[in-house]
């Protein structure tokens, strides 16, 4: 229970949540677990942050939000990724990966 | 898209507000129980996992918070919480709100109602198109010293066919004539226009047509333009109008047009335009009758107009020949140069400037309404100290607690702005039925959208201003450490006490200033009143003017015969103590003209100075109450016999002969061509122009004179009556005078009647208007300033009372501790006085214009104010100072 883990890296929380529900719409809580269970542990998600996070990336387009019940009748809010959000994913992932590729050249420059 | 969704996303969970929060806390608690079930799964006891999971939540109170914080609905949702817990603070105290609304009404209001004026005169553009483009045209002949001289038939000439800049000119004057044939007989107000001066405008008549070129000329039939008000009131409006005919001063007169009810010229009274008809063939070069006017080219600068002027002024003397009985080198002396103004500023003149003054004025009274609410907001953010500390201790940030501050005090400023329009708007409903003499452009002054945004405005920056004050003391950031220190000292620190004696201090100086102003106007109204103006009583002095046309008196002296004989009946009315007859009545001034006189050679070779002529009755001088320096009047006979005598003013007496006694026997003519008049009398100088305005030199001449400026018989058929009567003013004496002159001739309408006092008050009225309004803000803002002190010493009692009873049980006399009380009040009010003085001795300089006889460092009114305001302030500091002495020690040791 207590392996070290870290908080997400700043500023990529809302990517980690698009990619996640690029493979399938889900609740909230089923992102968190799956971005720790992806990254084998190595990011916690604050649940906090989570929702805050949904309620941002609904309000921008996109997600779509849908309630649902769930098989213990309680409702539950379904995230699901919308054309606008797919399209944000694929730019802030090209930006991610120019960015680490900048960062591992940098590194490696100096070794 | 995204923005529009933000909008109505945001939009939804603010009216179903409800709805949201639970959406939110059932995402929370699902996400929990979720949570709990992992937890479980991965072999937790039930309770064990659900406690995990809440740990990993770290509270669900905060995330959901957190959750609910996002959005720009929720700023508006939190915002309308403190705007109501505002409000009910507001209403908790009423003492305070009233207080601050008041003086915050009264300093907005008085702000927005000057400067509804403000916009209405100076700022709008005038109701016609292009308005800009539209330039009265004077002169200056500094040569022969005159500094204000209107056009000549000869320039309109020489303009309208020699210009580069205008796309029209037109020339026009303001007149009246007597209407026959409609209804009683009457004199009504005309303008005489020539015709371009409609297009000049820029305007049409409603109906028919306006005047064309064959108008202007002489020989042809007559036309006249109706005003829209007079088509309604005297043709009920009917449209067959046109092409009937009226009598104007024994003419018939055919109608053409009538203009547009919106149409106003420099806000001049007129029923009728009637063509000015000049034959150019008989203009001489020195023709100078009428005002001019024009419609600049598009593009054209005034600077451009002023030098094609210039170059046209040496034109004229070609096109023109000289006047008989004028030296052939007079244009040459004169140096005429063109002086233009914008039409608008040529109507509004220098208004502005007293505006300005104004709005300076009611700006002052607004920041000492602000300083003093900003006072007792400082009071009342110091009651709810601990509150403050108690929450910041808790966690609120400060910009949320200078938030609710600022809102209580953007509220305040707000509803006070409401009601400071309401107050505007009665005020220039007030001022548009008072009719405020001497102030142009009154019916354009209104509370239009500008002026609502503008007490918007001014409203918001003052709740700013004041509201700003206690949140940089209680609500800046890392004040919570301040907050909470220092509850139960002794007495307040010194740095507590220095916003509020601060607040004090400018107060106090911003009243210094106004106290100063008003000061001076009353010193200046004071020099005004002691001005003798050339004629006594003048409230006793009824006055009225009379127009004989020739048909009705063919020749000049049955016209005077008839004239005679009316102020012999005048004279027979009851309480009447006597009568008489001018051209221009006094305060109106008369047609100015060189005089030359006998025994100065160097008169003959240029032009000698420019007098006002007025022409007179026998007894006029005793009627209207002038002094005779030297000689003597008037008579009957040398009038009918065309006596060629004349009387001068004394400063003209003094400046061409030294002594006024030595002026009679001496001779003086208007041109070289006429006959030499001789002087038997000096009359006391005349206020002609104004109270305020240095008394020009004044030739009196008989009603009818022959061989006067070239023509052969010289005489007035528009005269002024005036009558001295304690009735004057009063229907009943108007009635009289009705009957007496239509027993001489009931065709002849009695116009323009009046009192010569009234005319005396409007010379006075822009110094009474400006005394009136700076005596009221002055008086305003003395009190505001010593309810500061007031206030300030009370609190500072209040507080300091433990100190008191300290001091007291230490065996300090009484009379000490208020002493002491009393010199705190005295050093604010001393330290407010000295910055005021140095601030009103720079401000006051822009008084200058408006000021008479009084120098705007006059030191009578600074001392006065000074010694005033030190005196009044420590009345208001020795009225609380007093309470002091009332504390018990023992329950002042024992409080708190």
């Amino acid at each position: 229970m207590n392996e070290p883990n870290t908080d997400v890296i700043q500023g990529t929380l809302d990517m980690l949540i698009l990619k996640t529900l690029s493979l399938e719409p889900m609740h909230g809580f089923g992102i968190a677990r799956r971005i720790e269970q992806i990254s084998r542990g190595v990011f916690k998600v604050n649940p906090g942050s989570l929702l805050t996070a949904l309620q941002r990336l609904e309000r921008s387009g996109w997600l779509d939000a849908e309630w649902r019940r769930t098989e213990n009748a309680r409702r539950a809010k379904i995230y699901k990724l919308t054309r606008s959000g797919k399209k944000q994913l694929e730019s802030e992932t090209a930006d991610w990966s120019r960015r680490t590729s900048a960062i591992a050249r940098l590194l490696k420059a100096e070794g | 898209m995204t923005l529009w969704r933000q909008f109505t996303r945001g939009l939804h969970a603010l009216l179903r507000s409800k709805a949201a929060d639970r959406d939110i806390a059932d995402e929370i608690e699902g996400y929990l129980e979720q949570s709990a079930a992992a937890y479980e799964a991965a072999g937790l006891s039930p309770a064990e996992a659900r406690r995990q999971a809440r740990l990993e939540m770290s509270g669900a109170t905060a995330v959901r918070e957190q959750v609910r914080s996002y959005g720009w609905e929720n700023t508006v949702a939190s915002s309308m919480s403190d705007l109501r817990y505002a409000a009910r603070r507001l209403r908790g105290s009423l003492g305070f709100t009233t207080i601050s609304i008041v003086t915050l009404a009264l300093g907005i209001g008085a702000s927005t109602a000057i400067f509804s004026v403000i916009e209405g005169v100076l700022l709008k553009p005038l109701s016609y198109p292009e308005s800009e483009r539209i330039i009265a045209i004077r002169h200056t002949a500094p040569g022969i010293h005159i500094e204000d001289l209107n056009v000549a038939s000869s320039l309109y000439f020489t303009y309208t066919e020699e210009n580069r800049v205008f796309r029209d000119v037109g020339m026009w004057r303001s007149d009246t004539a007597s209407v026959t044939g409609v209804g009683q007989p009457e004199e009504v107000p005309c303008l005489v226009v020539t015709n371009r001066f409609l297009p000049v405008l820029g305007v049409q008549p409603a109906l028919g047509r306006g005047f064309s070129g064959v108008d202007d000329h002489p020989k042809s039939e007559r036309a006249v333009i109706l005003s829209d008000g007079y088509w309604k009131s005297h043709f009920g409006a009917d449209r067959s109008v046109l092409g009937r005919r009226i009598l104007l001063d024994g003419d018939a007169h055919t109608v053409i047009g009538v203009m547009p009810p919106s149409f106003q010229f420099l806000d001049l009274p007129f029923s009728l335009l009637i063509p000015l008809r000049v034959e150019r063939a008989n203009v001489g070069l020195i023709s100078f009758c009428c005002q001019g006017i024009a419609r600049l080219k598009p593009g054209v600068t005034l600077t451009q107009a002023d030098a094609d002027v210039t170059r046209m002024l040496a034109l004229a003397p070609a096109k023109f020949p000289v006047n008989p009985g004028f030296s052939s080198n007079v244009w040459a002396t004169a140096r005429i140069a063109p002086r233009l103004f914008f039409l608008k500023d040529y109507q509004i003149g220098d208004i502005g400037k007293t505006l300005w003054m104004l709005m300076a004025t009611v700006g002052i009274v607004l920041a000492i309404a602000c300083a003093n609410v900003a006072n007792l907001l400082l009071v009342r953010a110091d009651g709810r100290r601990q509150e403050l500390a108690v929450r910041a201790a808790l966690g609120a940030g400060w910009g949320r607690l200078a938030r609710e501050l600022l809102l209580e005090s953007l509220l305040l400023s707000v509803v006070s702005g409401a009601f400071g329009l309401a107050l505007a708007y009665g005020a220039v409903r007030v001022l548009a039925a008072a009719r405020v003499e001497n102030l142009p452009r009154i019916q354009e002054v209104s509370i239009d959208p500008f002026v609502v945004l503008f007490a918007l405005s001014i409203s918001l920056a003052a709740g700013l201003l004041f509201g700003l004050i206690p949140v940089f003391k209680y609500a800046r950031p890392g004040i919570s450490a301040a907050l909470s220190s220092g509850t139960r000292s002794v007495s307040q620190s010194k740095e507590h006490h220095r916003a509020r004696s601060l607040l004090v201090i400018v107060q106090v100086a911003l009243a210094v200033v106004l106290l100063v102003g008003s000061g001076l106007m009353i010193r200046t109204f004071q020099a005004l009143r002691s001005v003798d103006p050339g004629f006594s009583h003048a409230e006793h002095l009824e006055t009225f003017h009379v127009s004989i046309p020739e048909s009705q008196a063919p020749e000049p002296e049955r016209a005077l015969r008839m004239e005679q004989e009316m102020l012999r009946k005048l004279e027979s009315i009851a309480g009447v103590s006597s009568v008489a007859i001018a051209s221009n009545l006094p305060m109106e001034g008369g047609q100015g003209d060189p005089v030359y006189a006998e025994d100065h050679p160097d008169h003959a070779r240029t032009v000698p100075p420019i007098r006002t002529l007025k022409f007179v009755s026998p007894g006029y001088f005793s009627t209207i109450g002038a002094r005779l320096i030297a000689g003597r009047d008037l008579t009957w006979a040398e009038t009918y016999n065309q006596t060629p005598v004349a009387l001068v003013s004394e400063n003209m007496a003094r400046e061409l002969w030294r002594d006024p006694r030595s002026a009679i026997g001496k001779r003086v003519r208007p041109t070289l061509k006429d006959d030499w008049r001789e002087v038997i009398g000096v009359v006391a100088d005349l206020r002609d122009v104004g109270v305020d305005q240095k008394a020009p030199g004044i030739v009196y001449w008989p009603l009818f004179q022959k061989n006067f400026e070239s023509s052969p018989a010289y005489f007035f058929r528009n005269v002024g009556f005036l009558i001295r009567t304690p009735r004057a003013g009063s229907l009943a004496l108007l009635e009289d005078i009705q009957k007496s002159v239509a027993r001489v001739n009931s065709t002849l309408p009695v116009a323009d009647v009046k009192t010569l006092g009234s005319v005396y008050k409007k010379s006075l009225a822009r110094t009474s208007f400006s005394l009136v309004l700076l005596a009221m803000a002055g008086a305003m803002a003395l009190l505001l300033g010593l309810i500061g002190i007031y206030g300030v010493i009370s609190y500072s009692v209040s507080q300091r009372t433990r100190e008191i009873g300290i001091r007291l049980a230490l065996g300090a006399p009484l009379e000490n501790l208020t002493k002491m009380f009393v010199r705190y009040g005295l050093l604010l009010s001393a330290a407010g006085v000295a910055f005021g003085l140095i601030a009103a001795l720079r401000l006051t300089r822009l008084m200058k214009s408006i000021l008479y006889e009084v120098s705007p460092s006059d030191p009578i009114t600074y001392l006065g104010v000074s010694a005033g305001l030190v005196f009044a302030a420590a009345l208001a500091s020795y009225l609380p100072a007093r309470k002091a002495t009332k504390v018990d020690p023992v329950v002042a040791l024992r409080a708190d």
